[in-house]
């Protein structure tokens, strides 16, 4: 084990495992964590908590994990690479793992030009990969990126993100690879609605050998109506939507678009379980937490297994 | 003008390693004004090159040859016959003129023979310093004509911070403090009033940070 989280635990004994995902508050608003954490205790092993996603403000990450480890929940605290050079994200690494935080989800994060503060500086320091590589040498080798030794060494369960859809396709495995090979035990996609894509890249993942090497959990993502899946077709950049996801939608009446969209959620999950190289599935329903727990026992995942 | 440092002769070696046919491409911009590029440099490259190949039993053949700009396609232009009779090009010109040799004909392997340092200006002769960020909004004149975002190490444009020492910088006593020299002239000019002002958050969209930039200039464009 190499942090003997929840999430580490279940994957390990080979179940199909659900992660979730919850983004902080544009405030200090605890409640509104502990409510939205609410809707998904007993129903995922862990929870993706956002780090300023869409370059947006927010609650920091850690403080939002800390809140969901208080209420006996298990967290993936996300990190990327954009506000923090790597002394601040060693320290809060640090910080974290010394809060009860086991599982991290290292990202580049996307650009500030599209945020809430467009005008700002951007780090990067690492990227994505490095990252990665930083906490890994903490973790197994119990030094800094200097080689100087740690006073405590961190216990984690590393994540990276893989987006299947982004171009050039012919290089998406190749940098799955890449992070697999700088430390990520598990990998979360983009939100998959292009099923034949994704059955393309899995078999060339599979090809390689890489799900040997890391687990991954294919991304799902509902769609609550045609107005959000024209608009993630259009302006949500490495997102592919195809036509007939939207021609499904669109083919039943506005008040079922919702069900239909759960529905197609479900079929989708269906269908990883059967893939290989599929070890579990992220279910992002974004500002729409009280609705994982449809999806998840739709299909015919809950009870979640105990482990220990 | 662009600043730049030779890279070791052993690091040029090792990524031109396995390739037979060499030309080293000058230019005579800013790297000729600060002695790293012009055609004189690309004499010298060269003959270090063919000297230590030969000693090492390698193909010498190492051609030379000097460019007006690299950073400007007419320029570049001049490579279209002879480009594709090389097993590498190294370009010391800045940063620019690798790209633009490798955007132009995509079968060569085009290397980097010096390290772009800085916008800068020669103090005397032999040495340069840096003076500029390129950060797209100017705003010297409210700091004695002096860039802070350049020239202090936090780039504080409500300097000087406490690390300010006899005029240095904290990070090395060799290293003037900006700040220092901002508070001196303006004082001399009778101006320190202006710097009681709290300068905001400054706007980074226009510096590398809002991403990579372009400028187009529609008088000029044909």
């Amino acid at each position: 084990m190499k942090a003997g989280s929840n999430l580490e635990k279940m994957l390990s004994a080979g179940h199909f495992a659900v992660t979730g995902e919850l983004g902080p508050p544009q405030g200090n608003n605890v409640e509104e964590v502990r409510h939205k954490a609410g809707f998904l205790k007993g129903i995922v092993e862990s929870v993706n908590i956002t780090d300023n996603q869409t370059a947006v403000v927010r609650m920091a990450s850690w403080a939002a994990c800390k809140i969901l480890i208080d209420e006996g929940l298990e967290p993936n605290y996300q990190m990327v690479c954009r506000d923090r050079n790597r002394l601040a994200l060693m320290a809060d690494i640090l910080g974290a793992t010394a809060l009860g935080i086991k599982n991290v989800l290292c990202l580049s994060g996307d650009h500030q030009r599209f945020g809430s503060h467009p005008e700002s500086k951007n780090v990067y320091d690492l990227d994505s990969v490095q990252l990665l590589a930083a906490f890994k040498k903490m973790r197994d080798e119990k030094k800094f990126l200097n080689d100087k030794d740690l006073d405590g060494a961190p216990e984690l369960f590393l994540g990276a993100a893989s987006n299947p859809f982004a171009d050039p396709f012919e290089f998406r495995v190749t940098r799955l690879a890449k992070k697999i090979a700088a430390g990520a035990d598990f990998v979360q996609t983009q939100c998959i609605y292009n099923m034949d894509k994704f059955r393309e890249f899995m078999k060339q993942t599979v090809d390689r050998g890489l799900h040997e090497k890391c687990y991954i959990l294919a991304g799902v993502t509902p769609m609550k109506s045609v107005g959000m899946a024209k608009y993630m077709a259009k302006f949500v950049p490495g997102m592919d939507v195809p036509e007939s996801v939207v021609k499904r939608l669109q083919g039943v009446d506005k008040k079922q678009q919702a069900a239909e969209g759960i529905k197609m959620a479900i079929e989708q999950i269906e269908e990883f379980k059967e893939m290989e190289g599929v070890a579990g599935v992220h279910v992002m329903a974004i500002e729409w937490e009280h609705r994982a727990k449809e999806i998840i026992e739709g299909a015919g995942l809950l009870p979640r297994p105990v482990v220990d | 003008m662009i600043v730049g440092d030779s890279k070791p002769l052993e690091e040029i070696l090792s990524m031109i390693e396995g390739r037979d046919k060499v030309l080293v491409l000058g230019c005579r911009g800013c790297v000729t004004v600060c002695n790293v590029g012009g055609e004189k440099e690309v004499g010298i490259l060269a003959s270090a090159l063919r000297i230590a190949r030969k000693k090492a039993g390698l193909p010498p053949t190492v051609e030379e040859m000097t460019l007006e700009r690299q950073c400007d396609p007419e320029y570049v232009e001049e490579l279209a016959d002879v480009a594709e009779n090389y097993d590498a090009i190294v370009s010391i010109a800045c940063g620019v003129g690798p790209q633009f040799v490798s955007e132009r004909f995509r079968d060569v392997a085009v290397f980097p023979g010096i390290n772009t340092t800085f916008i800068g200006g020669a103090l005397e002769h032999g040495v340069w310093a840096e003076r500029c960020q390129s950060c797209g909004n100017c705003l010297v004149h409210n700091f004695g004509g002096l860039c802070p975002i350049a020239r202090c190490s936090k780039s504080l444009m409500n300097g000087p911070c406490g690390g300010s020492a006899s005029g240095n910088c904290e990070i090395s006593p060799e290293v003037p403090c900006v700040w220092d020299q901002i508070v001196q002239k303006m004082s001399a000019m009778g101006r320190l009033e202006e710097l009681e002002q709290v300068w905001p958050n400054k706007n980074w969209l226009t510096a590398r940070d809002g991403g990579p930039r372009k400028r187009v200039r529609e008088d000029l464009k044909q």
